[in-house]
């Protein structure tokens, strides 16, 4: 018993949500919170009819391009203002701005400014991550090494080699965090994004769904992509972050 | 630090010997143009083929990169052109450390790791070396070692060579000339020459080197006790 408690206490919390999401269901009835077999089969209609891979494909394209906007942008930045103090200071109160700016309010001037556009999307969703990356990776930067700093200094490493072997490997924890908080808010926005001057993807099916009242259809989609995302985050996201860490884990000399 | 000079002569290898605080590290740091904060000139020959001269530095702790391995660290300071090269292969066995060439820093014992700093600074064929306390804190066996595996270097490509100790053996065992450092302001006290070959230096030739500059009357020569 034990030994598969570790094993079974994820798959016995889903069972119970779902117990409390039937006897909800049960409860309030009808349209207005359909049980867990119900959004199961709308959500086997939407994949017959191809509609959810489609919106969904979409979506996640969105959610890459932002992130990695967002990502590399972040990094950009933040790594020069944790290594300078004169470009932090110069650039540390538009950091603040950009950080208590609503996400709203950039999805909206986006579109006004640059039109109902892809680009005004997914950089209106990358601009609301980017200050966020630069935070976490400005404080990375400000707990470099020096001791390398100099080593890489001595023996003139070219500035793309200090990047590459000194500076990113010392970032990679900061980056990962990032990556995966990233990650969540991204998708997120890009959801809002779609709502509001998209004519695809699963917050425009959202919009659509809702105007009919289609609970279920709503449910469908957002767990079709809570489950996608999770997806990635432990497909893609966690290996790779293993990958870079691999030289922390190995064993000590026999 | 006040009115240091100091000056080496093309491959010769100058140990500044003295007691901690008296700005040994900072002279190398200032040396190696890492340390700007200073008053004074810092001159550096060119090489024979007019290029800036190389530098070599070995830190006081190893700072190789722990993400990378023995190889990869090495590797890094050739130009990318000869990085796949035979030579760090050669370098690599010329200091025992083919065995270890895949391992990550954090496999390595110290010794090891001072060892793989040791490789990568000749790596870059130095003209002008500079050694921050390369053998301390390590156990006397492997610290022998290391200085034998260093004199061997030496030997086949020399190098101007700056040394920082405070192990008198040390010093006299790989120095063709001591400086003696006092602090507060770190300067020079005292010159010696070492005129006996590096090749003929045993244990007992170092021993009756040092019981000599222990002996001597100059109150210099006292902080070495």
């Amino acid at each position: 018993m034990s030994l598969l408690m570790p094993a079974l206490m994820p798959l016995a919390s889903i069972l119970l949500l779902l117990a409390v999401w039937q006897a909800a269901a049960l409860t309030v009835g009808g349209r207005l919170l359909p049980g867990p077999v119900v959004v199961a089969e709308a959500l086997l209609r939407e994949a017959e009819s191809g509609a959810l891979f489609h919106h969904m494909g979409v979506t996640l394209l969105r959610v890459l391009a932002a992130f990695a906007l967002a990502m590399s942008i972040g990094v950009g930045l933040g790594l020069p203002m944790g290594r300078s103090p004169f470009i932090d200071r110069l650039f540390g109160p538009w950091l603040v701005f950009f950080l208590n700016l609503p996400a709203l309010v950039v999805i909206v001037l986006a579109y006004v400014w640059f039109g109902l556009t892809e680009a005004a999307a997914v950089g209106a969703v990358a601009v609301n991550k980017i200050p966020n990356t630069v935070v976490l990776v400005r404080a990375g930067a400000r707990a470099i090494d020096e001791g390398l700093i100099d080593m890489a200094r001595v023996y003139r490493l070219s500035p793309a080699d200090r990047l590459r072997h000194v500076l990113l490997p010392q970032l990679t924890p900061t980056i990962a965090a990032a990556a995966r908080s990233g990650l969540a808010l991204i998708w997120k926005i890009v959801l809002v994004v779609e709502l509001l001057g998209r004519s695809d993807g699963v917050g425009f099916q959202i919009n659509l769904l809702f105007q009919t009242f289609d609970v279920a259809g709503i449910l469908a989609y957002t767990i079709a992509f809570v489950a996608v995302v999770q997806l990635l985050e432990y497909g893609v996201l966690q290996p790779v972050e293993r990958r870079c860490q691999r030289w922390r884990r190995m064993p000590a000399e026999a | 630090m006040r009115g240091l000079t100091l000056s080496a002569a093309a491959g010769e290898v100058v140990a500044l010997v003295g007691p901690s605080g008296c700005g040994k590290t900072t002279a190398l740091g200032i040396v190696a143009g890492l340390d700007r904060a200073f008053d004074g000139v810092v001159e550096v020959g060119a090489r024979p083929d007019g290029g800036p001269a190389r530098l070599g530095y070995v830190f006081q702790e190893p700072r190789l990169l722990p993400w990378r391995t023995v190889r990869q660290n090495l590797a890094l300071v050739l130009p990318r052109a000869q990085r796949s090269g035979p030579a760090v292969d050669a370098m690599l066995d010329a200091l025992e450390l083919t065995p270890f060439a895949d391992r990550f820093p954090t496999q390595l014992s110290l010794g090891m790791a001072r060892r793989v700093a040791l490789a990568r600074a000749f790596l870059v064929e130095p003209d002008l070396l500079l050694m921050d306390e390369p053998f301390v804190s390590l156990d006397e066996p492997t610290a022998l070692r290391l200085r034998t595996l260093l004199s061997q270097l030496l030997d086949r490509r020399p190098a101007t060579v700056l040394l920082v100790t405070h192990n008198l053996r040390e010093a006299l065992a790989l120095a063709d000339r001591l400086l003696l450092l006092a602090p507060s302001p770190g300067r020079v006290v005292a010159e010696v020459p070492v005129t006996v070959p590096r090749a003929a230096r045993d244990d007992t030739t170092i021993e009756a080197l040092r019981r000599d500059l222990l002996s001597r009357p100059e109150p210099a020569f006292r902080l070495l006790a």
